[in-house]
């Protein structure tokens, strides 16, 4: 195996927050690489830290009151980030990592143009005069699929529909070409038809420019058609992981077995006629107070002593390819057998 | 059996907004909604699906005249509500209740859930006092609440929560007829699973009737009996629920269906990308309002010039395409 453009270990990022209601473990020992050139999904409900791992390798958490605990490791091209000097982190951030963010509409700024917006990367960045930087941001609007480039360049964020907007995003965090692009909920805001427009787009970028995505979503949907591995995040940490295609065909965690029943599908007979559409009971819980033992076992339809009391390691599930490749954090593996959910 | 909801000829139109200041030339009527047509049987569920801004919530609003309709006929429970004065209307808001997409917005941050569900049993006079706090606890216990959360405030709560607290709120009054606007795209899958379910058990039990709006077909499929397709302020496609996931007649039906995501790696489907972006209802494009991001291989130039009517292509399914007999 080549050596991973991105390698994080045992990530813990915790907030200390007011009113005394205690830390709040939104990221609690996760590990994961990313390979050049991949895309790695990343899926989870609202709350369970997707966010809160992207920006710590971006180190954009704000500390106070949030902080990365000592022992956690992140590497880039093997340099571990959470050591470098803040000025070679600036010449990583945004050049060869970039991100796009969840909310189209309140990052980019809505008093510059879209084009002084794009063009300010390759200034700072690349050093580029006004000039060439203007016309690199027009080439990211035609890349991006913006018709009438050289008029779209001086229109404002205002102007553009929400799908524009996330189009921009994009030719803005690709304008240093980036060799990975963390995309957090890229099309979580936007129509289907947008969806559809700016994964394929994505897709194709990635074609072009062979950089490697972090492709963020609570949509397993989205993942099966874009992403070469899935990462599982519950409550802080990875429930599983395992290649897209083992993944759909073997979900093995107990909670990617309910996202994946969850999704409203085309492809299979409507809820109406067997009466309910799966979903998981009850909610992810605060990051001030995960569960003891398996952090999912307040959800799980197989829970039993052991996962109220000890918490599930990551355990290999076997499967293709060599040990370590299908991961699952569940008590399941070591008892098959009580694979029957309760009634 | 007679429809409970019946709509006609429904139009809204905004007004365009004068540049800065009032000065220079007004800006062109926006059409969010151009001669809408449908009806809604007793206990049964309409689907209005469409992207962002072609007038589905225009649409909702209108026919309980929280807006006011520039044309058209609504009746509801029998009842011509357009016509009708501001008593009666009153009275009628009882029978017809919506619930909002937002479910962070929808909520008065300084109310406790149980003043907020206790307001509307107030306003229309249902319940006061020990009684009210008896049927609130029964609606919490109906939306699969506990109790408990009478106490909380909405920043407490989940966004599945806050939902369950906007429909508990919607319901508190014993509505009949339900516009449901947008009830979970705000919400992750497994929630938005929880919310369907909730409003699917609401509807057998109470025998309610919902016009349930959404941007994504495959939502839409689990719940509703009738589906409508609007694009650019029109219905595109109406049909049995069944018909159109089987055979949708319209281009448009076809691509939104198509560009659902299929969480299955191994399928191999035809993806249609439709380009570009739906443009500004204020300049709907002539002809069919579809035809410049239009897939059909046989577009011609009369979909640039005659705008094609909505006709029965198939019994019980309309669609407004020139091509509707060549489905894509
Ligand atoms: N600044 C902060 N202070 C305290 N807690 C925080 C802070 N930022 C995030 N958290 C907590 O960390 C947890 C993980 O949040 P995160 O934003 O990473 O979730 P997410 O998986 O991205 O969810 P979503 O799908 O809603 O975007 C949450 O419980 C959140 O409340
Ligand atoms: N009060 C208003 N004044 C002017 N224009 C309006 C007003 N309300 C809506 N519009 C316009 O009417 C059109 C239809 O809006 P509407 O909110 O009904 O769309 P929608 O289908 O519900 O979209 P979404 O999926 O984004 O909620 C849009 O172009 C919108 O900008
Ligand atoms: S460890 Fe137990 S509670 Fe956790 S997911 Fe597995 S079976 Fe469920
Ligand atoms: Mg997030
Ligand atoms: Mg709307």
């Amino acid at each position: 195996m080549t050596e991973p453009l991105l390698r994080v270990r045992d990530l813990k990022t915790y907030f200390v927050t007011e009113q005394g209601s205690g830390t709040a473990r939104a990221v609690d020992g996760v590990s994961f690489e990313v390979q050049p050139g991949e895309t790695l999904g990343i899926v989870g409900e609202s709350g369970c830290g997707k966010t809160v791992t992207s920006l710590s390798i971006l180190r954009l958490i704000p500390e106070p009151p949030g902080h990365i605990r000592p022992g956690s490791v992140i590497e880039f091209e093997g340099r571990n980030l959470l050591t470098l000097e803040p000025r070679e982190l600036r010449a990583i951030r945004g050049n060869q990592i970039a991100m796009i963010f969840q909310e189209p509409m309140t990052s980019l700024n809505p008093v510059f143009t879209v084009g002084d917006q794009i063009a300010e990367a390759a200034i700072v960045h690349q050093g580029l005069s006004r000039r060439v930087a203007r016309t690199r941001a027009i080439d990211m609007l035609r890349l991006v699929g913006i018709a009438d480039p050289e008029e779209r360049v001086d229109h404002y964020p205002h102007q553009m529909s929400g799908g524009m907007r996330q189009r921009v995003m994009i030719g803005m965090a690709l304008v240093c070409h980036p060799k990975l692009l963390i995309a957090d909920e890229p099309t979580t805001a936007l129509d289907v038809t947008i969806q559809a427009q700016i994964l394929e787009l994505l897709d194709r970028l990635q074609a072009e420019l062979g950089m490697a995505v972090m492709l963020i979503t609570h949509d397993l949907g989205v993942v099966a058609g874009s992403a070469d591995r899935v990462a599982v995040m519950y409550a802080g940490q990875v429930v599983e992981q395992a290649p897209t295609a083992a993944l759909f065909a073997r979900p093995l965690h107990p909670y990617t077995e309910g996202l994946l029943a969850s999704v409203p599908r085309l492809d299979a007979p409507p809820a109406r006629e067997h009466g309910r559409l799966h979903s998981i009971p009850g909610q992810v819980p605060a990051a001030t107070a995960w569960p003891d033992g398996c952090r999912f076992h307040p959800r799980c339809p197989y829970a039993w002593e052991r996962c109220r009391a000890e918490m599930p390691p990551l355990l290999d599930a076997g499967g293709e390819g060599e040990p370590g490749t299908h991961t699952v954090r569940c008590w399941l593996l070591t008892e098959p057998r009580r694979r029957t959910p309760h009634p | 059996m007679p429809a409970l909801v019946d709509v006609q000829g429904l139009v809204k139109h905004f007004p365009g907004e004068r540049a800065l200041l009032g000065l220079g030339r007004p800006r062109a009527v926006v059409r969010a909604v151009d001669d809408v047509s449908f009806a809604i049987a007793p206990g049964e569920t309409l689907g209005l699906v469409g992207e962002s801004g072609c007038g589905k919530s225009t649409v909702g609003r209108a026919i309980l005249r929280l807006i006011e309709p520039d044309a058209g006929r609504v009746t509801i429970d029998g009842q011509d509500v357009v016509a009708l004065g501001a008593r009666p209307l009153r009275a009628l808001r009882r029978r017809m209740q919506i619930v909002f997409q937002d479910p962070y917005g929808s909520l008065n941050p300084r109310m406790t859930v149980r003043q907020m569900l206790a307001e509307p049993l107030a306003i229309h006079r249902i319940a006061s006092g020990a009684d009210a706090q008896r049927r609130i606890a029964a609606l919490l216990e109906e939306v699969g609440l506990d109790p408990s959360f009478a106490q909380s405030y909405a920043h407490e709560l989940s966004g599945g929560q806050r939902q369950r607290v906007g429909i508990a709120r919607a319901l508190s009054v014993e509505p009949h007829f339900l516009v449901l606007d947008e009830p979970v795209s705000a919400l992750d899958v497994s929630i938005q699973a929880q919310v369907l379910n909730l409003l699917a058990e609401l509807q057998r039990g109470r025998r309610l009737t919902y016009l349930f709006i959404a941007h994504d077909l495959a939502v839409v499929r689990h719940i509703a009996d009738h589906v409508a397709v609007m694009y650019l302020g029109k219905i595109v496609e109406r049909a049995p629920a069944p018909a159109l996931y089987a055979g949708p007649r319209h281009p448009y039906t076809t691509s939104l269906l198509s560009a659902v995501p299929v969480p299955d790696p191994k399928a191999q489907r035809q993806r249609i990308v439709l380009a570009g972006d739906v443009p500004s209802p204020a300049h709907p494009p002539p002809g069919c309002p579809f035809h410049p991001r239009c897939p059909h291989p046989k577009k011609d130039a009369r979909c640039r010039t005659e705008p094609p009517a909505l006709r029965e292509v198939a019994p019980g399914q309309l669609a407004a395409c020139h091509f509707a007999e060549q489905p894509l």
